[in-house]
């Protein structure tokens, strides 16, 4: 069997703002748009992965908060509805998704063989949390790939974005372990949004750009800075700035997952390619991608 | 009709009690309070519960569930493995809208939320199964905002009050939320349970000790220390006893019992009754800010730069104005602001001249009870007595602003646009606010006022 690999990496936010302005069949509110900026971001890079052979999407969501260890869904057929509790307005999504539960427990037994605190999700009634659904939409809406589902293990509330980054590292170097020896060509998301300092308001419509901006100048700086890193390739630069950019950006980056996806990916060096930023209700959202690279053979 | 809050309950979230108390003694107990708090909801006329969860965050201001049959299956996002609950719960949707309705007359953003598959959270699904089993109070629901500061909870819970007393319900308020909420972060088995740490465990004896002796409110004034020092940093802090001591009217000398306090996962599980009746010790202070109308920051969407001379613009209706800023000019962001330029009140030695009052909103500038006529002129229903609260309501702002009150309106001339149609209900409302102070009074009947309202009062008070 070949050696399974990472095809690539991407920073894909998920505000259900994005699937709401498209209008997909299985959303139930209807917009006139919105956001272009960022979806058009997507389209980006879904044309820059079109010829990207890959098995699985692996995903870690900030919105499956978990704080007892890292959980890992373990039905192989999700079929409900998804509806986020702060904007229901928005996102009201029918899906019905396969996971890739061969990948997801060979993961989980990697990361519990490194004395990681992990765990299967087996209850069938359990719903998939909307962020999961809204990169993996963005990035795939055919939904013609498996997933496999991480959840955010919510270490930070109980040590430091230190002790958070630690964890987070040996999870991603359990992953790529488990991927390259399951010999499946894997996509790596993090679901997360830079800054994100949210308005306390909503326009009306949701999609009224007008009133869109970022939340302040300050929040615009990490922003910027945190994409010029990525684009200059300074992983690591990022991984040492991640407790500054955590507190003074409030960046949603605490639930973990780029840094497991940087880590994952052997704190790439290779310049990300820049595909969209917006703001959505005023939090920062950049829709990034580490090209295809042999991240494991650097 | 006088609504009240006969009963108010601070319960856990964790499903353990609901889908495994057999596994755990402590677990058992917890149940075993639960199922003790529901007999005394049972036992009493409470025809209403009201449930404020942590585990509910909101960020576009409050929601209020407003389904009135929410149903679905839930499974908990860490205990998954324990099994799903099956709910299906009975909304009093009248009270969510009227809650919602009062939220944004008192200034908050505020919403109702009525979809199909709407995800219920665990800890509201996990009280109402417990302490309303076959749905036999209706219930309602409200989330906590994660930027939400005391003013911004305890006006959501005055907005509340209104609502109660409007409808004269009788009332069980319950906070669901742990106490200490560091769990363990492995998987533990059922017997290993306990409180995380002994410093976990004796914040919450002390919180309990508070509670047991009805000290609600220092528990309110003692929550940002409580949630710097046993709290794991989750975005709704300790949130639910600002709520819950403003819904008690701030006070100190209820009746608490505590009915349960064990370990679930680690966390400060704590069942606690407290009833209305005072325990004898007499009340105590209450040092905080009492606000009645939240004026904070929620113009973050509107960026530009405005200048504060020249007349805001409306959709509708005469521009609006600043209040005109001068020597012993009272204002106040509570107060509508004026149609033109000129202040809110002006201090004059220890009186106090406020320029006539309407009863428009000072958050959106909508008027209670409805316009008395559309954008083309044609006329329209109103009620001129919730007209009328709201003008009450105003001048109390503005007194209150000034340092002054109600109680202290000396002289009052009364607008009315349609004294036939509106007189009694005008009167009646006076009689029920400013005719128990006693100023004198004159009322005159008018062509028209500059907005589509039907009533404006001009005060003269004492400071």
């Amino acid at each position: 069997m070949a050696k399974g690999s990472i095809v690539a990496g991407c920073l894909a936010p998920h505000p259900p703002h994005l699937v709401y302005a498209e209008n997909p069949d299985q959303n139930e509110p209807v917009s006139e748009g919105g956001w272009e900026q960022l979806r058009w971001g997507y389209e980006r890079l879904r044309e820059s992965l079109k010829d990207v052979d890959y098995d699985v999407i692996v995903i870690l969501s900030p919105h499956w908060q978990t704080y007892v260890g890292t959980h890992f869904i373990g039905v192989e057929k999700c079929i409900s509805k998804s509806v986020d509790p702060v904007f229901p307005n928005l996102f009201r999504f029918n899906y019905d998704l396969t996971i890739d539960v061969e990948l997801a427990r060979a993961i989980h037994d990697q990361a519990k063989s490194e004395g990681m605190s992990v765990k299967m999700m087996e209850n069938p009634d359990f719903r998939v949390d909307y962020g999961t659904i809204v990169s993996c939409h963005m990035v795939r809406p055919e939904w013609d790939k498996p997933i496999v589902s991480i959840s955010s293990n919510r270490s930070l509330s109980y040590y430091s974005v230190e002790v958070m980054q630690e964890m987070m590292k040996e999870l991603g170097r359990s992953t790529v372990k488990a991927i390259e020896e399951s010999g499946k060509k894997c996509l790596l998301l993090a679901s997360n949004s830079l800054s994100h300092r949210h308005f306390v308001t909503e326009t009306n419509p949701p999609e009224d750009m007008s009133k869109e901006h970022i939340t302040s100048h300050a929040m615009h700086l990490w922003d910027m800075r945190m994409i010029e890193l990525m684009r200059q390739g300074k992983s690591q630069q990022i991984i040492d700035e991640m407790p500054e950019f955590c507190e003074h950006a409030i960046a949603e980056a605490d639930g973990g997952a780029l840094t497991w996806l940087l880590s994952a990916m052997n704190v790439p060096t290779h310049p990300a390619t820049l595909h969209g930023y917006g703001t959505i209700i005023g939090t920062g959202n950049a829709i990034m991608e580490w090209p295809c690279h042999e991240w494991g053979d650097e | 009709m006088s609504g009240e809050i006969i009963k108010s309950l601070i319960v856990p979230a964790h499903p353990h009690p609901v889908l495994c108390p057999e596994k755990n003694e402590g677990w058992q107990r917890v149940r075993d309070a639960y199922d003790e708090a529901r007999r005394q909801i049972e036992e009493s006329d409470a025809d209403l519960i009201i449930v404020y969860s942590t585990l509910w965050p909101s960020v576009i201001g409050h929601q209020i569930l407003a389904d009135p049959n929410p149903k679905w299956v839930m499974v908990d996002a860490d205990f998954h493995d324990l099994g799903s609950i099956h709910y299906s719960l009975r909304i009093d949707t009248e009270f969510a809208h009227a809650w919602n309705e009062a939220n944004i007359a008192r200034g908050l953003q505020s919403r109702t939320v009525a979809y199909d598959g709407f995800p219920v959270d665990v800890g509201s699904v996990v009280a109402l199964e417990l302490l309303n089993p076959n749905n036999r109070i209706p219930a309602v629901i409200c989330s906590t905002n994660v930027y939400s500061n005391r003013a911004e909870t305890t006006v959501l819970a005055k907005a509340c009050l209104d609502v109660i007393k409007a409808q004269g319900k009788k009332v069980v308020a319950v906070s669901v939320m742990s106490l200490s909420n560091r769990m363990f972060t492995e998987a533990i088995e059922p017997h290993e349970d306990r409180i995380h740490s002994l410093k976990d465990d004796e914040w919450n004896q002390k919180i309990l000790e508070f509670l047991s002796e009805g000290r609600l409110e220092d528990i309110g004034q003692l929550s940002r220390t409580i949630h710097d020092q046993i709290r794991v940093k989750k975005v709704v802090t300790f949130k639910p006893m600002w709520w819950l001591s403003a819904m008690n009217d701030n006070r100190n000398d209820l009746t608490g019992n505590v009915l349960a306090y064990e370990a679930i996962h680690g966390a400060g599980a704590a069942v606690v009754v407290l009833d209305p009746e005072s325990n004898g010790t007499g009340d105590k202070e209450y040092d905080e800010d009492d606000v009645d109308f939240y004026g904070g920051d929620r113009d973050v969407l509107d960026s530009e730069v405005e200048d504060s001379t020249a007349p805001l613009h409306t959709d509708s209706g005469p521009a609006l104005y600043e209040p005109v800023e001068g020597k012993n000019t009272v204002n106040t962001n509570k107060a509508p602001k004026p149609v033109g330029a000129y202040p809110h009140a002006r201090r004059e030695g220890d009186l106090l001249y406020l320029s006539g009052v309407g009863p428009r909103q000072p958050s959106d500038n909508s008027i209670p009870g409805g316009p008395i006529k559309d954008s083309d002129g044609n006329p329209l229903d109103y009620d001129i007595k919730a007209q009328t609260k709201a003008v009450v309501d105003n001048i109390a702002r503005i007194l209150e602003e000034a340092g002054s009150s109600l109680d202290k309106v000396i002289d009052v001339t009364s607008f009315l646009i349609d004294m036939d149609r509106d007189f009694a209900g005008y009167n009646e409302v006076w009689s029920q606010t400013l005719g128990k102070v006693g100023p004198t009074r004159t009322t005159l009947a008018i062509r028209a006022l500059p907005t589509p309202i039907a009533v404006e009062m001009k005060v003269i008070a004492k400071i």
